[in-house]
């Protein structure tokens, strides 16, 4: 029975990673641009910033997957697109996360490289360029691994806006099936199989970062 | 080259500058010393602005800080400061260090700051460190990088914030020498230090900070043999 609906489920499996993938790195570019903006001097800019943080992290993706899907287009009057619908909610969510992740990587670096650079007549963005975003990014990473591993697991939420992801499909072979069990468990299995795979990946990187490990 | 004008600074509730006026003239060698906790780094650290001054004013070269239309970055550029933590950039190698400023902020051609911080390399010393980084130094290595860092800009004016004070006793000599040699060339130079030998010797004028205000400032054979003021005396008595 599972052997029948293996290769069923394992189309799935594509979907999911073009999910986490896409909206991943996404969140990567977004996220930087929402740290920088948190950490800002100017409240205009860092209060807005603060206010996504606050209320993406303290709300359910899945809540956050049903705003995107169902009200934004009740308010702006677009027919919704599941798979668009599905990436924004999901690189947003991962954004304020990965947000996060920026935001104590870059707190992390000693106040006095920041004044060397501006000492040195440097302005603040290119500090930040130059010296302090450079040596963050070996510390940003193995966090970052955590939350690709987190963003994996959580994709199986677009299914309820009728992606067809690994989860939804392991929900359509529990019901041609009859087997529940039997369908979600390997579901479950490919998760760890994915998950599992990619932490060892990641706890390889760190190694290598922590082998080279300047500063 | 320097004028300050009854300076504060409050950090809070704490009043660590409490009305600083000291003139700095061009090519002059100014060494402030002083009680930790008497307001000397947080002092320097206002002639750049890392610290914003709470009231006063701050001129430098004629340009006065705190006209708001004032491009800090500018003035900053033509700043040297040396740290006492050194801050060196951890990611590039010694010469990277060096031209990143030059090449960012003045758009000198690489070959040109390449050109240049080797040169002043082998004005501190270090020649054969290009490609080292940081961490393969030793601290004395490291402070004289960051002061050839400094120097790479072509400042007019170098700030040093207690540079030998995190060293061990044998590097302390050799960025000693360095500074030595710049006062020598007739770099503008306003040093928070410890190190009597070096003051007596290369300062024209001493400078006693205590408690957030000038007590007591002199030509170093008069300062150190014939201090007027009690409190010089009694600091005096404790470090020499």
């Amino acid at each position: 029975m599972v052997a029948r609906y293996f290769p069923f489920l394992v189309r799935g499996v594509g979907i999911t990673i073009e999910f986490t993938f896409i909206s991943f790195l996404l969140a990567i570019v977004l996220g930087l641009v929402i740290a920088l903006g948190r950490i800002s001097e100017n409240r205009f800019i860092r209060i807005p910033c603060q206010i996504y943080i606050d209320f993406i992290r303290g709300t359910p993706l899945l809540a956050q997957i049903y705003l995107v899907h169902f009200g934004l287009p009740q308010i702006f009057g677009y027919k919704p697109v599941g798979f668009v619908d599905a990436l924004i909610a999901l690189t947003l969510n991962s954004s304020a996360y990965m947000a996060e992740i920026y935001r104590s990587g870059i707190e992390s670096i000693e106040a006095g490289q920041m004044e060397a650079a501006r000492s040195l007549g440097m302005t603040y963005g290119q500090a930040m360029r130059y010296v302090i975003l450079p040596q963050t990014i070996r510390r940003v990473i193995p966090p970052m691994g955590n939350e690709f591993i987190t963003l994996l697991k959580e994709s199986s939420l677009v299914s309820v806006i009728g992606m067809e992801d690994l989860m939804m499909r392991a929900k359509m072979m529990a019901g041609r099936s009859f087997r529940p069990f039997e369908a979600y468990f390997t579901a479950a299995l490919i998760y760890l199989a994915m998950t599992f795979t990619f932490s060892r990946l990641l706890g390889r990187v760190e190694g290598r970062l922590k082998a080279s490990g300047r500063s | 080259m320097v004028e300050v004008k009854q300076l504060h600074k409050s950090f809070g509730d704490l009043h660590v500058l409490r009305g600083i006026d000291l003139e700095v003239k061009k090519g002059e060698v100014v060494v402030i010393i002083g009680p930790s906790g008497s307001g000397k780094s947080t002092f320097l650290r206002c002639i750049n602005h890392l610290e914003q001054p709470s009231s006063g004013e701050i001129h430098i070269g004629g340009v006065n800080l705190d006209d708001g239309s004032v491009d800090i970055n500018l003035i900053r550029q033509s700043v040297g400061m040396v740290f006492q933590q050194f801050n060196l950039f951890p990611h590039l190698t010694v010469l990277q260090n060096i031209c990143l400023a030059p090449v960012k902020v003045l758009n000198m051609p690489q070959a040109d700051a390449e050109e240049l911080a080797r040169e002043l390399l082998r004005k501190v010393g270090l020649a054969d460190k290009e490609s080292s980084y940081p961490h393969q130094l030793s601290g004395g290595q490291q402070q004289r990088v960051a002061i050839a860092r400094a120097l790479a800009m072509k400042p007019k004016l170098m700030l040093f914030d207690e540079p030998t004070s995190a060293l061990d006793p044998e590097m302390i000599g050799e960025v000693l020498m360095v500074m030595r040699e710049l006062a020598l060339d007739g770099m503008t130079m306003l040093v928070v230090s410890h190190e009597m030998g070096f003051a007596r010797e290369v300062a024209d004028r001493i400078v006693l900070m205590d408690e957030g205000l000038i007590i007591e400032e002199g030509e170093p054979a008069e300062f150190f043999s014939n201090p007027k003021h009690e409190r010089t005396k009694a600091f005096l008595s404790k470090i020499l």
